[in-house]
């Protein structure tokens, strides 16, 4: 068994199993920072696929992909608390 | 001897990864999701990272994938206490079983007084619209 077909079968199934127990929790979650939450981690999961294709196909410039998820991760849930702040001020 | 290595390490990734997934679903209210969200995927995708530096050495690759790892870990804990604070102030209500809030006091204390929470109040002035 190559690194390829470990990773198509064992390591990409796995992950995509995690993306999908958090979406339910992005589909169920009870408040807004649930959901904010949820899309985070949806973000960094992203992160670890964008790598782990990465690795899979040989080519390395996959990574920047994976340097500009890690910047809106950070930005969107900066935001998204920000819109917090304010609408519960209003 | 390096792909045995990637082997284990990307699994072991994956597994914590998909312990944080577990984890967001399962835990009872918002702040312990927060609490294994944070860090269980910050270690998991740090984990990654380390694999691809170990797949392609002696390129550029292990330098951008340590500087990754280093955004990581100094943006995702500022992220998550953005928005526990923000949680904490709108009164996302805790588990029934959660007995100690240490901030409970100062925040009660500070809707009584009307000192505005843990902002002065010209900034606070400044960004009511």
């Amino acid at each position: 068994m190559t690194l390829e077909t470990y990773f198509d079968y064992v390591i990409f199934p796995i992950l995509a199993l995690a993306v999908l127990i958090v979406f339910i929790r992005l589909y169920k979650g009870p408040n807004i920072p649930d959901r904010i939450i949820a899309l985070d981690l949806i973000i960094t999961i992203g992160i670890a696929m964008v790598t782990a294709f990465s690795i899979r196909s040989g080519k390395a410039l996959f990574l920047d992909v994976a340097m500009i998820f890690a910047l809106i991760a950070f930005l969107g849930t900066i935001a998204l608390s920000f819109y917090l702040y304010k609408s519960r001020q209003s | 001897m390096m792909e045995i290595l990637i082997v284990v390490l990307s699994t072991l990734g994956a597994i914590i990864i998909l312990i944080a997934a577990i984890g967001i679903l399962r835990m009872p209210d918002f702040y312990l999701r927060l609490s294994v969200t944070v860090k269980a995927a910050t270690l998991g995708v740090g984990i990654f990272l380390l694999c691809a530096a170990m797949e392609f050495p002696f390129t550029e690759v292990p330098i951008k994938s340590l500087a990754i790892i280093f955004f990581l870990l100094m943006t995702s804990p500022v992220a998550a206490h953005m928005i526990g604070r923000r949680a904490f102030r709108s009164n996302i209500p805790m588990w029934k079983d959660t007995w100690v809030d240490e901030l409970e006091e100062t925040y009660q204390q500070n809707s009584n007084s009307s000192i505005n929470h843990g902002q002065s109040p010209q900034e606070d002035q400044k960004y009511r619209t």
